[in-house]
């Protein structure tokens, strides 16, 4: 941060200058001549927080994505199928015994199994081939996905959410006046809200996880040099398998989440794939900053998009990642190695 | 199909007897096979073997000669497909505007092959697994974007009753005439890529392939060569896409789905992305699991819907244990066999 504002100034100012706009268009209340232009306050930050919940999910998926690219350099095109495993696990335990929060471990641990299996069956054979780890992996995301397809059915599923999460919640942000000149406030749901918490105290956890602890200071070092590592005495095929673990339980936990606020259905696991390409490829590939900042620009690009211009809300994201591959191929936030 | 071996040089013997005598066997199979086979075969099995093996051959050569697999070849084929029911007509005659062939088809190709060039100068910024990424985010944008825009590619609906000319008085659909037609298209192609892959343009992409800076510190324009190769690879892809919109007669954003570029992919690394015959091989077997693996798995007593874990679990065996696709196992077992006859090793079994 320090450095970033001492390097570049003038960048550092129209990031500000924008986040400032931003925040004044959120929290001021708007006159007539805006709404005029942009239509009414409530459509535009409901857009908004769309955009960011949808971030947050975003962001559940790419970390787990980014983190295990980052340090082994392997590429899982089968991520996306992890996240759809999850949410029909998730719907499962759910439904079954009608507790939501106990999927949450319960298809952590599953689909971390699978993770774990995914690392030693496949990737640790062929380290360093790129290609045949991308083509094993598409190949497993097609029969994973047909399996799917075969004890799921076609049909979509939402995970419902309990009691004490579902219905809006008033947030501090005012939309209009009402008849009496009585500000409105924003009503939301209220189980977007937790998730997108939810989505935060995971990343800044990961974060910390990352910067302060010492499982954390090994994997910042596996990222940087493996083979040092492995010579300094560290079993990094265990640090493989537990980043892997703990990669694809994200993945699967974002299932439910994406479960419970969207639907689970065949296809999902692709659209999520990619979502999580693009998400990592403008944040930059093995950055979790990176990928907390791509996951919101997608979101909100997405979502805003989706209401001011719903035939080309695609279009957008993806002219944002041909600038950002354009002027910064390494990703907004990734380093160049 | 394979006629093409080595321009020779001139103390040779003439090109024309270096072929293997395999090489005219299989062309003279090729040529009478409407005296052996039904209409189905000839139009359903062999005219969808010849189009997906022209569209995969177009990503075998931006792999296999150039290192970068692009997985956009199968949306350059849809929107060829799709600038042919623009141009041309369909039975949507609000948007089609009804030109004559001699000008559909050439732009079609030209737009198709500039939109390749396009995703080139975006890709070739990447390298190794980010482009299959990149190429993989523009394709299933432009699936997306097809499906939501109305005004242009009629939204999810597409097009429908996109047929070719009536050339010469023939009406090429029906399965005979289909037939040459792809088979004549898919050997040009071929051709075309050997051609290209031994001319001074090919060598160079090969070496930049193995060494990229070596190549480029020779004086030779990296990222030229790479964007070039995109182009040429577009217009074989453009060509293979218009003779798919020609034999499904319509065309809608699904032809370009997500499902289509990933077989594409599959097609190409199955058959082995070294040689320019590969993605033909590769298709062949595709397109019969495809047609018939719903019957097998129905004998078998299996769901006939299956077919798509059939083909998952095949390219899986395939990747998995012969990255090389079918011709390098078959390459390592015909070493193996003569290496076990060869009579100087002794009595090796």
């Amino acid at each position: 941060m320090q450095q970033f504002l001492s390097k570049h100034p003038v960048w550092s100012v129209v990031v500000a200058g924008l986040l400032a706009v931003f925040l004044w268009l959120v929290l001021a209340p708007w006159t007539p001549g805006m709404e005029a232009v942009l239509g009414r306050k409530r459509v535009f930050v409901n857009a908004v927080l769309s955009g960011i919940t949808l971030g947050a999910l975003y962001f559940l998926v790419a970390s787990g994505f980014t983190l295990i690219f980052g340090l082994m350099r392997n590429v899982n095109l089968a991520h996306g199928s992890l996240y759809l495993l999850g949410g029909y696990i998730g719907y499962e335990v759910a439904d079954r015994t009608g507790w939501w929060l106990l999927a949450f471990p319960v298809v952590f641990l599953c689909v971390a199994l699978l993770g774990m299996a995914l690392q030693h069956f496949v990737f640790r054979r062929m380290e360093g081939e790129e290609l045949r780890q991308t083509l094993v992996t598409i190949g497993l995301s097609i029969v994973l996905a047909d399996i799917m397809l075969w004890i799921w059915g076609g049909r979509s599923y939402t995970i419902l959410s309990p009691d004490w999460l579902s219905g809006p919640m008033t947030l501090p942000i005012e939309v209009g006046l009402d008849r009496a000149g009585e500000p409105v406030l924003m009503r939301y749901p209220q189980v977007r809200i937790y998730i997108l918490l939810a989505a935060i105290v995971v990343g800044v956890g990961m974060w910390l996880a990352l910067n302060k602890t010492r499982i954390g200071m090994i994997i910042r070092a596996g990222v940087d040099d493996r083979d040092m590592l492995a010579a300094s005495g560290v079993r990094i095929q265990y640090v493989f398998l537990a980043v892997f673990a703990f990669g694809a339980g994200l993945a699967g936990i974002a299932g439910i989440v994406g479960g419970t606020f969207q639907s689970l259905s065949p296809g999902e696991d692709t659209r999520f794939l990619l979502a999580s390409l693009v998400v990592v490829i403008v944040g930059g590939m093995g950055s979790i900053p990176g990928a907390a900042l791509g996951a919101v620009i997608v979101g909100l690009a997405e979502q805003i998009g989706f209401v001011y211009m719903p035939t080309y809300s695609v279009v957008i994201t993806f002219l944002i990642l041909a600038g950002v591959l354009a002027f910064r191929p390494q990703g907004l936030l990734g380093r160049t190695r | 199909m394979a006629l093409a071996e080595k321009p020779a040089p001139a103390v040779e013997p003439m090109w024309i007897e270096r072929i293997p005598p395999a090489a005219w066997a299989l062309g003279f199979v090729l040529l009478i096979m409407p005296l052996i086979a039904g209409n189905f075969f000839l139009f359903q099995v062999f005219g969808w073997t010849f189009i997906l093996g022209t569209i995969a051959l177009s990503l075998m050569f931006l792999a296999g000669y150039g290192g970068m697999v692009s997985l956009v070849q199968m949306t350059v084929a849809g929107l060829a497909g799709y600038m042919v029911a623009i141009f041309g007509t369909s039975g949507v005659s609000a948007i089609s505007l009804g030109l004559p062939w001699f000008i559909y088809i050439p732009a079609a190709i030209a737009i198709a092959a500039l939109f390749a060039t396009l995703v080139g100068a975006l890709a070739v910024r990447t390298e190794g697994i980010y482009t299959i990424m990149i190429t993989l985010a523009i394709a299933s944008a432009f699936f997306y974007f097809t499906r939501q825009n109305h005004e242009i590619f009629n939204g999810y609906n597409g097009f429908n009753l996109v047929v070719p000319p009536e050339l010469f008085g023939i009406n090429w659909r029906q399965p005979v005439p289909f037939y040459y037609l792809s088979l004549g298209v898919a050997v040009l192609s071929y051709l075309a890529v050997v051609y290209v892959a031994r001319s001074p343009f090919g060598l160079a992409l090969q070496g930049i392939r193995d060494n990229p800076r070596r190549m480029a510190s020779l004086g030779f324009n990296v990222t030229a060569h790479r964007v070039l190769a995109y182009t040429f690879a577009g217009v074989i892809a453009a060509v293979g896409g218009i003779l798919l919109v020609w034999q499904n007669a319509q065309i809608s954003p699904g032809t370009a789905g997500i499902g289509p570029v990933i077989d594409i992919l599959v097609i190409a690394v199955v058959g082995g992305l070294k040689r320019p015959i590969g993605p033909f091989i590769g298709a062949l077997i595709y397109v019969l699991l495809r047609t018939f693996s719903p019957d097998v798995l129905l004998a078998l007593g299996l769901s006939g819907e299956r077919y798509q874990l059939l083909i998952g679990l095949g390219f899986l065996l395939v990747v998995y244990f012969s990255p090389d696709g079918v011709l390098g196992l078959w390459e390592r077992w015909s070493a193996r066999m003569a290496a076990r006859r060869d009579p100087l090793r002794g009595g090796r079994a």
